[in-house]
């Protein structure tokens, strides 16, 4: 297998790549040959030509669905959906009318086969489309040889994208380690040292431990490993921190609404959840409308227009759920918890009544696709990132509010003392209900957000009840920093957890953590003092 | 206005009471038998045998209502987890019919239960010991879920964690719990839970006589839990508790003890849910995680609000109504239950709060509580 494979690759080194159509027909007709040997010299020249035509007959010919008609031809036979079809192996049209079965497959034995992997693993180094090489670049770690290094700094020189050469590069050290000279290993050694991926590892650890190493050699080895193992944890810290912050602005999306509902109104709002999953079925009603109404460019807009739309439709369904329930359950938190329970009951029928209990598709849009690689080794997907800033932009417009309008003023009064405000001239009914909306509103957008990570389905609010009460009631009750710092902690140290104790046993770990915690600090991390306090107990 | 203190002392064991109670126990305990034994099938009054452990379900989540009216009605305390201590009860009985299966699962395996075996656990755990007899497995039913509760309770009461934040933790304890028994090396079946139970104490578990003798332990249990209570809530214990719901840190300042009476109670509710858990699982032959869910919590609150809370009759009322309607309800129109049983989520809190029983009579102060609002500080 090896020898064959070797051969094949200095032979196609000593090819110089150029894809002339006849000698690409000429080669196609060899491999109709009747001896081995020349079946095997097509093979590899075929592989020299750098011409992606080739794949296609190379991967028929090791497959067996490669034959030679009674005219001379050399044709692939294609299955697709029960019926076959064949295929002229060097124009690539399809021919009709023909009986597969008349024709005979042209036979490979395993010596065959290895020259045929080798000439497509090359081919692919070369091939036309960048991903193709770029996973070839990175799958010639595997086999690390001296005609692989060859073959590598010749792809070297042909390669004009950055990221592929970087790729080939990393391969060619690892080819250079097992192969070359002492200083090419040296240099190489050095060059691995700057990696992070665990193959490299792996080859390292191999290098390391075999018993015939130069000293010299095993000392920069050794040098190499260390400053890939550093590299790798502080990735995995760097990794393991922005999926914390993503996660805990999800968390903090969730709880903004809440700590205003719960923690500035004391209203144990059990729906809650269901107005975050009514905002995300909002983002999914603007999506449909938009494919179906309007041309198809404008798709990608239909995030934006859903965000004002949820966070009116949810906090309107919020003023009407406090005009008709919650209002005459000021004062009675438990009662007020087991009616909005029943109401999140409702509203969760209802969504299941119209739209089905399957999963909702909602698409991100194509500027939210994608992510980008800040340090090797882990990637910032956009969605993600837009999630932390949006969640930003939500928490800083709401201390805006709080703290420089007059609604804000308001609010805050009829909080601290409700008759005092009443006196002053303050409606305190209307400020409920706005209140109340405010908050809903801001769970509506939080369930835009959410359909972008998640699934979209009437359960969708239960997933985050029990955390959002936890973040507010960790944080402290009635503080918006509270809250920020709560969500923010907790799924840090939830994602930090998750490699060590697992997904589950990592939340668990959270969930007991909180339990105790409230135990010590009834009132949160952040509790209010003074005569607030006492008026909040 | 209601009856004075000593009135009421005096009136919890009249001979009233008594009459009224052995009347319905007896016609538990005597009518359902003979129905469903001795009255042939065709005849329009017979009881089917589906129905015998249908009814013994419902009064196991009577017995689980009233474990929580207990706390919820006399001390204030809505516990939103006391579905966990339910199903602990019930993965307790739950491992001892596993153990009762023995060789007769589907690969026959003499030491470990199906699943086990399935995941290729090679001994059994060490919290599976003992669980092949019985008694120690009774044993089990009431202190698995009278441990957890002590040590809950103790931490939560001790610092003084009341109201809604009581409920918020208590639920993210039973989400806890549902969470870890979902996880398959816990060692209880994962999420498929525990089933295909053979026999109970010897009984053939799928026999209509089993099921009648599970109904009929189903009416004691029921019957000694309610009499239980009662006697708690007439006594002077049930006055402080009363009193703690009402204005926790007056009684505070009259030197009362408020985190052992709380405690105590606590604790006493959550083994009468661990036996209502027990007796429910070779009833309706399964348990499975999502019994810790914090819904099936939630909902059993309204059970005890639907009834009337701080009744203890009430509970079973509204345990066994409530109920009734969802496997009618599920049957007949199963679109409409969710809507049906939030409008009584919303009804019931919002135009009677006082529930069925509140409505028929008012043996105690429970209106004066609803409707007052309590000075601040001393808030729930």
């Amino acid at each position: 297998m090896r020898l064959p494979r070797l051969a094949g690759l200095i032979l196609l080194l000593a090819t110089p790549v150029s894809a002339k159509a006849d000698d690409f027909a000429m080669l196609v007709g060899n491999l109709a040959g009747d001896s081995f040997a020349e079946k095997e010299k097509a093979v590899i020249a075929l592989g020299g030509l750098g011409d992606p035509r080739a794949v296609p007959v190379l991967q028929a010919l090791s497959d067996g669905r490669l034959s030679k008609s009674a005219d001379g031809r050399v044709v692939i036979s294609v299955t697709d959906g029960g019926t076959t079809k064949v295929r002229d192996a060097v124009t690539g049209d399809d021919i009709a009318g023909v009986d597969p079965d008349n024709f005979g497959r042209i036979i490979v034995n395993n010596r065959l086969r290895g020259a045929i992997e080798g000439a497509l693993g090359a081919l692919t180094l070369f091939s036309t489309d960048p991903a193709a090489r770029l996973t070839a670049a990175r799958d010639a770690l595997r086999h690390p040889s001296a005609a692989e290094a060859a073959l590598l700094e010749k792809a070297i020189a042909a390669e004009k994208d950055p990221e592929i050469r970087a790729a080939m590069q990393q391969s060619l050290a690892a080819a250079r380690l097992v192969s070359g000279s002492k200083e090419e290993r040296l240099a190489a050694l050095r060059a691995l040292g700057t990696t992070t991926d665990p193959q490299i590892r792996n080859l390292l650890d191999e290098f390391r431990a075999a018993p015939d190493t130069d000293p010299e050699l095993q000392k920069a080895a050794d040098a190499a490993l260390t400053s890939i193992g550093d590299r790798l944890r502080l990735v995995g810290i760097a990794a393991n921190l922005f999926q914390g912050i993503s996660l805990g602005s999800v968390l903090l999306l969730a709880a903004i609404g809440l700590a205003i509902t719960f923690g500035v109104m004391g209203v144990i709002n059990m729906a809650h959840g269901e107005m975050i999953m009514l905002g995300a079925y909002t983002a999914y009603v603007c999506q449909q409308l938009f494919r179906s109404f309007l041309p198809g460019d404008w798709i990608d807009a239909y995030l934006l227009v859903s965000v004002p739309v949820a966070f009116l439709f949810a906090g309107a369904v919020g003023v009407l759920l406090e005009r008709s329930v919650i209002r005459f359950l000021y004062g009675r938190p438990l009662e007020t918890l087991l009616a909005t329970w029943g109401v999140s009951l409702i509203l969760q029928q209802a969504v299941r009544s119209i739209f089905g209990s399957p999963n909702k598709e909602v698409s991100n849009p194509s500027w939210m696709t994608g992510g980008f690689d800040p340090i090797g080794g882990f990637t910032v997907t956009w969605s993600r990132l837009y999630i932390i800033v949006f969640c930003f932009i939500v928490l800083g417009g709401l201390a805006l509010i709080l703290n420089r309008t007059s609604f804000g003023l308001h609010m805050r009064a009829v909080t601290q003392n409700r008759p005092m405000a009443s006196v002053m001239g303050i409606r305190t009914a209307r400020i409920d209900a706005l209140t109340f909306g405010l908050g809903s509103g801001i769970a509506g957008m939080a369930g835009v957000a959410l359909s972008q990570v998640g699934n979209v389905s009437p359960n969708l609010g239960t997933i985050y009840i029990v955390d959002s009460f936890l973040v507010v009631v960790f944080g402290g009750v009635g503080n918006l920093m509270g809250t920020l710092v709560g969500a923010l902690s907790l799924g840090v140290v939830n994602k930090f957890l998750e490699p060590v104790a697992g997904a589950i046993l990592g939340k668990i770990v959270v969930l007991v953590a909180i339990i105790l915690f409230i135990q010590r600090r009834p009132r949160g991390l952040f509790a209010l003092k003074g005569r607030t306090a006492e008026a909040e107990a | 206005m209601p009856a004075l203190p000593g009135d009421r002392h005096k009136s919890a064991w009249s001979l009233g009471f008594w009459a009224s109670f052995a009347a319905c126990g007896m016609v538990l305990v005597l009518a359902v038998p003979v129905l469903n034994f001795w009255v042939p099938p065709d005849f329009p009054a017979a009881l089917p045998d589906y129905l015998v452990p249908l009814l013994g379900k419902y009064l196991c989540y009577a017995l689980l209502a009233l474990s929580l009216d207990l706390i919820w009605g006399y001390a204030g305390i809505l516990s939103l987890g006391h579905g966990a201590f339910f199903a602990l009860g019930g993965y307790c009985m739950g491992m001892y019919l596993m153990r009762q299966i023995g060789t007769r699962g589907v690969y026959g395996n003499p030491l470990l239960p199906d699943f086990m075996v399935f995941l290729n656990w090679k001994e059994l755990p060490w919290f599976w010991w003992g669980f092949d007899h019985f008694a120690y497995a009774a044993a089990m039913m009431v202190v698995v879920p009278g441990l957890l509760a002590l040590v809950f309770g103790w931490l939560a009461f001790r610092s003084r964690v009341t109201g809604v934040y009581l409920s918020i933790i208590t639920q993210a304890m039973t989400y806890a719990l549902m969470l870890a028994f979902f996880r398959n090396d816990m060692g209880f079946g994962g999420n498929n839970g525990m089933t295909d139970y053979k026999d109970i104490l010897g009984w053939d578990v799928h026999q209509p006589s089993t099921r009648l003798g599970l109904y009929i332990a189903s009416v004691l249990a029921l019957g000694l839990g309610y009499l239980l209570c009662r006697y708690i809530t007439a006594s002077k214990l049930g006055r402080v508790l009363l009193a703690l719901r009402d204005a926790e840190s007056r009684v505070r300042f009259l030197g009362y003890s408020v985190t052992n009476a709380k405690l105590f109670v606590f604790t006493l509710s959550a083994v009468l849910a661990g036996i209502a858990g027990a007796l429910y699982v070779p009833q309706v032959g399964i348990i499975n995680p999502s019994e810790f869910s914090p819904g099936n919590s939630i909902e059993v609150a309204i059970w005890v609000s639907v009834g009337g809370r701080g009744t203890l009759v009430g509970a079973i009322v509204g345990a066994v109504l409530v109920n009734s309607a969802k496997t009618w309800l599920t049957g007949a129109a199963p679109e409409t239950w969710l809507f049906v049983l939030g409008a009584l989520f919303i009804l019931t809190t919002l135009v009677f709060p006082r529930g069925i029983v509140g409505l028929l009579w008012r043996p105690i102060r429970i209106r004066a509580q609803a409707a007052a609002p309590l000075p601040a500080g001393e808030q729930a």
